[in-house]
């Protein structure tokens, strides 16, 4: 299979998918057939073809794979690549957006009835920028499909959300738009502070050295694009809006796969191309990440809105991320690299599960639910699983990733390490008062009656999830592998550049 | 040399066959009356197409005419390209619309190809006097097209209020010049060039001089603070009037900007880049926060307009042929992006009448998905938003502007564009966002579905191909610079 460009073919198909959709003509009800029917074959494919990704890496390397590099610009020195390849951070960062992609055209089977077509398209066009976002090995190739990616976000938000759907699609815009701006100017500033000048990402990595006091700068500039999408705290407000006003499958999608991009970036470029940087502003990560893991989970605890809990609780764990991957450890990093993954699967399942009974009912608020285990034994399974998962139960996979990120930081920094820790607690807590004002309890409102347990149709859209999320916590070591090499090759790489400036300090 | 002796008409061969041209079809438009209006549009089109055939085909190579007064180069066959384009397509768009409000006169494209003449002649000028006589040919045709539905009061208004400052910004720019002229003893512009290479230090009636100029061509770019005039005429002129002054004049305009502070005074460049960097911050950051107040549509793409050149500006301001590029490749998107939102500005027609608000875009991603999306795409290039052609723009003026090491100035233009990406963002929410407000008439004319066609799949899949104008912009900078 190596003849073939794999990584194009998996980023652009959903393309063509989406092009096979918009000729679509003919009676409303047919249309939104069809388009269903081309955006789930479509997405299928693509993920069976990510998932050959996954069977031909070899895990054995830290180098780039399946790599593809063409010309695409080239005027007067200033060189754009079209460069493709993924390693052991990106390669499960792709396959989760394929299978969400696949899960979110399933989930909006039936709760989706306005401009089928034009929804379909978007999740299509989504892919593509996500996935192409984790394979671009050139910084404006990256940084194309990383601001890309809000056009479609802001158009499923904006058109398919909730009553206060458009304050919150401006708000994710204009939030993330100045982030990334600043971004470009960084990456910019790079391309000239190298020498020959190059905004190829793996040649960067290998041989970038930039000065310490403009790595700050860099590092800021990167920051402030990253640290929103993630989103840190203080930067995470348009979050829950975001999250509260999308519709369902926008929601995960956006906690399952666009704060990732935020994390991804800090381990792709932050971490090893301003490694003296990264060490600068560890003490201010940390207590960021500190904050935004206590202080969110306190705010969680507050909420009375099921999905404005949820995206709290992301903020949350993305704070866990953030101090993994600052923590510079092979065990933190590869924790943060699986929590991501973790949080991906788990909160993509929960606003999943929030979305379950908002079709029902059409209310986010926790009061208007109770005693649901009696009429929905299959769904109270379901949510309880992932409700786990969440807290970080051994056997999900939500506490391999923590546990390494704590074991990790340890080393570090006992007492981020014991701040973090709190956070657990915490988790459980606002987790498992959801869960009990949700589920038990008695059925006290008449039209909770009648409501409907899962169907075979939901079933099957959370079936994979629950498989993966127990299989990465049980056998974590089929995710670890391919990741460890890269990560070995990264954190080695960061320390030995730390070590170098010690060096010339004293 | 005994051929010295008559001028060499060759290099200008392409503006006087314009010139000819613009007569014979007043001549055909006497002759026919006023039922030849369509033949005479399409004639005019016709005209401005081998123009520009005529013009690619005397080459790159810097060729002066009229005893150095005149000049061709790649620069100046860039932006002519533009100038045409421009002016073929508004002239495209204009027919429509003026049958339709009785305003149909043969004069229309006679004007455009005068004023085009005007602008060729501003691009290629290499003297002051040059200068002055393409500015003026191009602003008197102007003046007339702006109140060309002379019957409507506020065309009218557009018309006097742009003849009123145009004259006293043509003031400002002759009394720079007579001030250059009476400090440095010649007004060519490759004299000046040298009397700058050799001086260590410009004279201040040579830097007030410069000044005056900049002002006056600051007002024909219309950067603020020497803008008030463009809201009003965009908003007062007929809409494909507004649409070709948003396109054909700024090429022109700052082409002539680039070449007098670069090819004369590009020795001075510690004394003017200061008032361009002033120029460029002022007209992005008020371009980007004035805009969002406004309900008209004309007025918002007037704001927007001036946010535009504040980014060109940026470019200016480097100075580098890296920034020249990044103007030039700018300007070239800048045109389809713009010819593209006006296409449908001159859509938005209700029962026979045209609208102008931005609310009246309400619900037209059901109505019309097709033109909504097609307005959308305009929309997140003007926002600067990848992968459309509008990123690619913005991307090669900050990357100048990085390479310069204007950073500040980067910065306040990132910014800016957010706050900008508010405005544009608001339409799209109107089309997709809001109820439906009512449809608007069909089916629209086919020249604008045409130019609509086009102009959206430039902006949108720029991408794919970018080398043909990145490369071409970036040989028409380095024709500027001495090697």
């Amino acid at each position: 299979m190596s003849h073939w460009p794999l990584l194009s073919l998996v980023t652009f198909l959903p393309l063509v998918g989406a092009g096979f959709i918009l000729t679509t003509r003919g009676d409303a009800e047919i249309v939104a057939r069809n388009a269903k029917n081309i955006a789930l074959s479509t997405s299928i494919i693509v993920f069976l073809l990510s998932l050959l990704l996954w069977i031909d890496f070899n895990p054995a390397t830290a180098a780039f794979q399946f790599v593809e590099e063409a010309r695409w610009i080239k005027i007067g020195g200033f060189a754009i690549n079209y460069h493709m390849g993924i390693d052991g951070i990106s390669l499960f960062f792709v396959l989760l957006s394929t299978l969400l992609t696949v899960l979110c055209v399933a989930a909006s089977w039936q709760s989706v009835h306005a401009q089928v077509k034009e929804y379909m398209i978007a999740f299509l066009v989504l892919e593509t920028l996500m996935v192409g976002m984790f394979c671009a090995l050139d910084l404006i190739v990256f940084y194309v499909f990383f601001e890309g990616v809000l056009i479609p976000m802001f158009l499923i938000i904006g058109v398919w959300g909730h009553s206060n759907r458009v304050y919150a699609a401006f708000k994710f815009f204009l939030y993330t738009l100045l982030g990334s701006v600043l971004m470009l100017l960084a990456i910019i500033a790079v391309y000239f502070n190298t020498d020959p000048h190059t905004m190829d990402i793996p040649t960067l990595l290998a041989s970038s050295h930039f000065s310490f006091g403009l790595q700050k700068w860099l590092f800021l500039a990167f920051f402030a694009s990253f640290a929103v999408k993630v989103p840190m705290w203080p930067v995470h407000t348009w979050l829950p809006d975001a999250h509260v006003e999308a519709p369902t499958a926008g929601s995960v999608i956006l906690a399952g796969v666009l704060l990732k991009m935020g994390g991804y970036g800090f381990v792709r470029f932050s971490l090893p191309l301003f490694p003296l940087a990264s060490h600068y502003f560890t003490p201010m990560m940390f207590a960021l990440s500190a904050i935004a893991v206590i202080y969110t989970s306190l705010v969680a605890l507050a909420q009375t809105n099921m999905k404005k809990l949820i995206a709290y609780s992301s903020v949350a764990h993305m704070g866990f991320v953030t101090m993994g991957i600052f923590a510079a450890t092979s065990e933190a990093v590869q924790g943060a690299v699986i929590q991501m993954l973790s949080h991906g699967l788990v909160s993509g399942a929960l606003f999943l599960c929030v979305g379950v009974i908002y079709d029902r009912m059409h209310t986010y608020d926790i009061a208007r639910y109770g005693g649901l285990v009696e009429r929905m034994p299959a769904y109270a399974f379901v949510f309880m699983a992932f409700m786990l998962a969440s807290v970080g139960l051994p056997g999900t996979s939500g506490f391999v990733g923590e546990f390494l990120i704590l074991l990790g930081t340890f080393r570090v920094s006992t007492l981020e390490c014991f701040l973090a820790a709190t956070a657990l607690f915490l988790g459980a807590a606002y987790m498992l008062y959801l869960y009990r004002r949700v589920i038990f309890g008695t059925i006290t409102r008449d039209d909770l009656r009648n409501i409907l347990d899962l169907t075979p149709r939901e079933k099957a859209v959370f079936a994979p999830l629950l498989i993966l999320v127990l299989w990465m916590g049980v056998y974590p070591s089929s995710f670890l592998t391919p990741i460890r090499a890269s990560v070995d090759h990264l954190v080695q790489q960061v320390g030995a550049a730390q070590a170098g400036q010690r060096a010339s300090a004293e | 040399m005994p051929l010295a002796a008559a001028p060499d008409f060759l290099p200008a061969l392409p503006e006087i066959a314009l010139a000819i041209a613009a007569m014979v079809l007043l001549l055909i438009g006497v002759f026919r009356g006023e039922g030849s209006t369509r033949l005479v549009s399409w004639l005019a089109v016709l005209v401005l197409i081998g123009i520009l055939i005529l013009a690619a085909r005397l080459g790159l190579d810097r060729h002066v005419a009229f005893y150095g007064m005149f000049v061709t180069d790649a620069f100046g066959l860039f932006m002519k390209a533009l100038v045409l384009i421009g002016s073929a397509v508004s002239i495209v768009m204009a027919m429509r619309y003026n049958e339709e409000h009785q305003i149909a006169r043969f004069e229309f494209p006679v004007l455009v190809l005068l004023a085009t003449t005007g602008m060729m002649v501003m691009v290629s000028a290499n003297d002051l006097i040059t200068l002055y006589l393409g500015l003026e040919l191009q602003s008197l045709a102007l003046y007339v097209v702006a109140s060309f539905d002379r019957d409507s009061v506020r065309s009218s208004e557009a018309g006097l209020k742009y003849f009123v400052l145009g004259a006293l910004s043509s003031g400002m720019l002759l009394y720079g010049a007579s001030m250059i002229y009476g400090f440095a003893g010649t007004t060519s512009f490759a004299a000046l060039a040298k009397i700058l290479i050799g001086a260590s230090h410009a004279s201040p009636g040579l830097i007030i001089g410069v000044v005056f100029v900049t002002v006056g061509l600051a007002f024909k770019v219309s950067a603020v603070p020497f803008h008030m005039w463009l809201p009003d005429v965009y908003e007062g002129a007929p809409t494909p009037v507004t649409a070709f002054f948003a396109v054909a004049p700024k090429m022109a305009a700052i082409a002539l900007f680039i070449r007098f502070l670069i090819e004369p005074f590009g020795g001075m460049l510690a004394e003017w880049r200061q008032v361009i960097v002033f120029l460029s911050v002022a007209s992005m950051v008020l371009g980007a926060v004035a805009a969002i107040a406004q309900t008209n549509i004309k007025r918002l793409m007037a704001y927007s307009s001036i946010g535009h050149i504040g980014y060109a500006l940026i470019g200016l301001a480097a100075a580098t042929p890296a920034g020249i590029r990044g103007v030039l490749v700018y300007m070239a998107i800048y045109l389809f992006m713009n010819v593209g939102t006006f296409a449908v500005i001159l859509c938005m027609r209700q029962n026979g009448k045209m609208l102008e608000g931005i609310n009246d875009l309400a619900g037209l991603s059901r109505s019309q998905p097709g033109l909504a999306l097609a307005l959308a795409i305009f929309m997140f290039a003007m926002a600067g938003i990848p992968p459309t052609a509008g990123f690619f723009s913005k991307l090669y003026i900050f990357v100048a502007a990085i390479d310069a090491k204007l950073i500040g100035l980067a910065i306040i233009g990132v910014v800016a564009s957010v706050v900008g990406a508010f405005y544009y963002l608001r339409i799209v929410k109107v089309m997709y966002f809001d109820e439906p407000a009512g449809a608007f008439d069909r089916p629209i004319a086919i020249e604008l579905k045409a130019v609509l066609v086009v102009t959206a799949i430039v902006t949108l899949f720029f991408f794919l191909l970018p080398d043909p104008v990145v490369g071409s912009a970036e040989a028409a900078a380095a024709s500027l610079f001495p090697r």
